[in-house]
C-alpha cells in the first residue's frame, strides 16, 4: 500500500511537471501546443548526449532544460507568431505545432536512431532509501523534489514578479495588456520559454527515471498530460499539479487492484466522470485568471 | 529504373521456372556437382543486426572447416534481409531464381520467415531456419522447411524445470507483455510449464510494449511474496523490468523467456541483471569435442559466440550431413531427402536430430547472469 502510494507520487510528479508547462501556454494563448511532447523528448536526448560527452549530470541537466526553453522560443516564432493575427489561429496553431512535433521527432530519429537509447550505467548513484515498509531509490526522491521545486518556482514567479504579472495580464486580454504598455510578443515568448523548460525538465527526469529514450517517447506522456490539464481545468496551474498527482496515484492503484490491462480504462473513465460533474475540470477556468 | 528492375525479376522468374523443370533427382546421379550453392538470408542490419552478425561468423567458421575437410565443395552466398519481411522476400527470390541455390539458411527472424519461406516451399527449395523460435507458422509452412533452433515452447519448460531443481521455488509471480505475439505466446508456454512443474502462479500482471514504468505491477507482484518472478518480455522491456524490480528491493530469482537471451539485455540492465535466469538452446560450457572446436574457431575470428552463432554453425554442418546422406548429391530434392536422414549428429548444440515435424530436437540448458556474463547452470 505504502509502496504503491510512493510509486504513484513518483510518476505523478512527472505528469504534473509536464502538464504545468502544457497548461501554461494554454492559459496564455488558448492554444494547445502539440509540440510540447517533442520538446520533452528533445531535452531528454540532449541531456543524454551531454552525459555521453562526459559532462556531469548536474551540469547536463540544467543545460538541457535551458536549451529546451530556447527551443520553445524558436517554436513560438516559427509555429505560432506568424499565425497569431489570423482569424482561425487556434486551429492553425494546433496544426502547425503538430507539424513542428513531427519535424522534431524526425530530427531525433536521424540523430539518435529509432532504437531505445539509455543513460550509461552509474549516471546517477544507485541508492535505495527505506520509508517504513516501502522503499524508494534516491533518484526517485530527487526527481519528486526537483519537480516540486520547479512547480513552486513557477507559482512564485507568476504570483510575485513583474514578468508573472505581465503573463497573467496577457492571459486575461492581450489587447488590454498591449494598451497598458506590455510588450505582448515578448511576454508570450517568455511564457513559451518557461513552458518548454518545464516540459524539458520533465523529459530529462522521465528519461533518468525509466532510462529509456526514443524519438516517440513523448507521445504516451502527451496523452496523459492532456488528460491531466483537462482534469485540472484548462489553463489552471494548481489544477495541473493536483490532477497530475491524482492521475499518477489513480493509475498505480488501478494496476495494483485490477491489473494493468485496466489502467487506461479507469484513468480515462474517471476523466469522463469528472468532466460530466464539472465540465471545466477540477479547478475551473476562473482560477486561471488569478494565476 | 523501377520498370527495369521488375522486368528483370520477371525474366529471372521465368528463367527460374524453366531451369527447375528438368531438374529431377536422377540427373545429378552421374557426377557429383563440383560446388553446391547455399544461400544465407541474415539480418545484418536493422533491429536484429546483433543476431545476424553472430550468425554470419558462425557460418563462416563452419564453411572454412567443411571445405578444408574435403567432400563436395560448398559455396555460401550471404545476403542481408534487413530484419524486414519485404527485403527477406527479395533475397529469397534472388537466391532461388538468379543464384539457383540448392538450399537456404535463415532468415534470422520468425516474422521474416513467415513471409519468405512459402516462396521457397513453392519452388521446392529446402530452407533450414537457424534462429526462428515461433512455435507456429514456420515448419508447418511445408515439407521443405526445417529448423535447428528450439522453439520457445521447447526451451521454457526445460529451463523452468532445471531452474526449479536448482532453486526449489514453489510459487511464482508472472509479468508479461500482452500486446505482442511473441511475449504473449511465451506467457502461454510459461503458464503451462508452471502448472506442469507444480509451481503456483500466485500473481499475474501485464504491460504494453510502449510502457516504461513497471513499478506498480512489480510492487503488486512482490507484495504477494512469490518465490520467483517469471517474465516474458522483449529485450528492451526486460532490461527495464529487471532494473526496476531490483530497485524495489527484489533479490529473489527472475526467470526470463527468450527475449532475455541477448548480451544486449545484460549490457542495458547492468548489475541488476546479476542472478537472472534464462533458457538457452546452446550449452556454452559443454566439453564435447565438437563444441570445443566451435569455441576455438570463434576465438580465432575474434567473436564472442552466443546461441545464434552456435545454431548457424550447426546449420551448415546439418546441410553438409544431409548432402552426405544423399550420397554426395546436392540438388534441392537430394538435400530435402538427406535432411530427413540426419540423426544424432554431433554438434555444438548436442546430439542433433529432427522431430517428425522437422523441428529441432535436443536438450535445452539454463544460463544465469554472473559477473556480467551468461553462465550455464550445471
Amino acid at each position: 500500500m505504502g509502496q504503491q502510494a510512493l510509486n504513484g507520487i513518483f510518476v505523478g510528479s512527472i505528469y504534473a511537471l509536464f502538464a504545468v508547462g502544457y497548461t501554461l501556454v494554454f492559459g496564455v494563448l488558448d492554444i494547445l501546443n502539440l509540440a510540447h511532447q517533442a520538446i520533452f523528448m528533445l531535452a531528454a536526448f540532449l541531456a543524454l548526449a551531454l552525459v555521453e560527452a562526459h559532462l556531469p549530470l548536474f551540469v547536463a541537466m540544467p543545460v538541457a532544460i535551458v536549451a529546451a526553453g530556447l527551443i520553445g522560443i524558436v517554436l513560438e516564432r516559427v509555429a505560432f507568431r506568424p499565425l497569431r493575427d489570423r482569424a482561425d489561429s487556434n486551429i492553425s496553431g494546433l496544426i502547425s505545432s503538430l507539424a513542428m512535433a513531427t519535424v522534431f521527432e524526425a530530427i531525433a530519429m536521424q540523430v539518435f536512431g529509432p532504437d531505445i537509447s539509455r543513460f550509461p550505467l552509474g549516471t546517477f548513484p544507485d541508492r535505495v532509501i527505506r520509508v517504513g515498509s516501502a522503499s524508494a531509490s534516491l533518484l526517485q526522491v530527487v526527481i519528486v523534489a526537483i519537480a516540486l521545486l520547479l512547480m513552486a518556482v513557477l507559482t512564485v514567479l507568476l504570483a510575485r514578479t513583474q514578468l508573472g504579472r505581465q503573463i497573467r495580464a496577457v492571459a486575461e486580454s492581450p489587447r488590454a495588456a498591449r494598451i497598458l504598455g506590455v510588450n505582448v510578443n515578448r511576454v508570450i515568448a517568455a511564457a513559451f520559454f518557461l513552458s518548454s523548460a518545464l516540459g524539458g525538465a520533465a523529459g530529462v527526469l522521465f528519461a533518468l527515471a525509466f532510462n529509456s529514450i526514443s524519438p516517440d517517447v513523448g507521445r504516451g506522456v502527451e496523452l496523459k498530460g492532456l488528460a491531466v490539464i483537462i482534469l485540472g481545468g484548462m489553463g489552471s496551474i494548481p489544477g495541473a499539479v493536483v490532477a497530475g498527482f491524482a492521475l499518477g496515484l489513480l493509475e498505480t492503484f488501478t494496476v495494483a487492484r485490477f491489473g494493468s490491462s485496466f489502467r487506461d480504462a479507469v484513468s480515462f473513465g474517471v476523466l469522463i466522470a469528472v468532466l460530466l460533474a464539472r465540465p471545466r475540470g477540477l479547478f475551473g477556468q476562473a482560477a486561471v485568471r488569478e494565476g | 529504373m523501377r520498370f527495369a528492375k521488375w522486368s528483370l525479376l520477371i525474366v529471372a522468374l521465368v528463367a527460374g521456372c524453366k531451369d527447375n523443370a528438368p531438374e529431377s533427382p536422377k540427373e545429378g546421379a552421374a557426377a557429383a556437382p563440383a560446388t553446391i550453392k547455399i544461400g544465407a538470408a541474415l539480418s545484418l542490419t536493422g533491429p536484429a543486426a546483433s543476431y545476424g552478425q553472430q550468425q554470419k561468423a558462425g557460418l563462416a567458421a563452419a564453411l572454412d572447416e567443411l571445405n578444408a575437410a574435403g567432400g563436395p565443395k560448398i559455396e555460401l552466398l550471404i545476403e542481408d534481409d534487413a530484419s524486414t519481411k519485404e527485403q527477406g522476400i527479395t533475397v529469397f527470390q534472388k537466391f532461388i531464381n538468379r543464384d539457383k541455390v540448392a538450399a537456404i539458411i535463415g532468415p534470422t527472424l520468425s516474422n521474416t520467415a513467415s513471409a519468405a519461406d512459402p516462396i521457397a516451399q513453392q519452388s521446392g527449395v529446402p530452407v533450414l531456419a537457424v534462429s526462428n523460435t515461433a512455435a507456429k507458422g514456420i515448419t508447418d509452412i511445408g515439407d521443405r522447411i526445417w529448423r535447428d533452433s528450439l522453439t520457445e515452447a521447447q526451451v521454457i519448460p526445460g529451463a523452468l524445470k532445471k531452474a526449479q531443481q536448482k532453486l526449489g521455488f514453489k510459487t511464482a509471480g508472472v509479468l508479461y507483455g500482452n500486446d505482442d505475439v511473441f511475449t504473449k505466446a511465451g506467457y502461454d508456454v510459461m503458464q503451462k510449464a508452471l502448472v506442469d512443474q507444480g509451481i503456483k502462479e500466485i500473481g499475474t500482471q501485464t504491460f504494453a510494449k510502449a510502457d516504461r514504468d513497471y513499478h506498480a505491477q512489480l510492487t503488486a507482484l512482490i507484495a504477494q511474496k512469490p518465490d520467483a518472478l517469471v517474465v516474458s518480455a522483449l529485450a528492451d522491456n526486460a532490461a527495464a523490468i529487471v532494473s526496476q524490480a531490483r530497485q524495489q528491493g527484489w533479490t529473489g530469482p527472475i526467470l526470463g523467456g527468450n527475449g532475455f537471451n541477448s548480451p544486449a539485455f545484460i549490457k542495458n540492465a547492468g548489475p541488476a541483471a546479476e542472478g537472472v535466469l534464462a533458457g538457452t538452446s546452446w550449452d556454452s560450457s559443454s566439453q564435447s569435442a565438437v563444441n570445443q572446436r566451435f569455441l576455438k574457431a570463434m576465438a580465432k575470428k575474434g567473436v564472442n559466440p552466443d546461441q545464434f552463432s552456435a545454431q548457424a554453425y550447426t546449420g551448415l554442418y546439418i546441410l553438409a550431413e544431409a548432402i552426405k546422406q544423399a550420397g554426395g548429391k546436392g540438388s534441392r530434392d537430394d538435400i530435402t531427402a538427406g535432411l530427413a536422414k540426419v540423426k544424432d549428429l554431433d554438434t555444438p548444440l548436442g546430439k542433433f536430430s529432427f522431430t517428425a515435424g522437422r523441428d529441432a530436437q535436443h536438450e535445452p540448458s539454463v544460463q544465469i547472469v554472473k559477473d556480467g556474463k551468461f553462465q550455464i547452470v550445471q
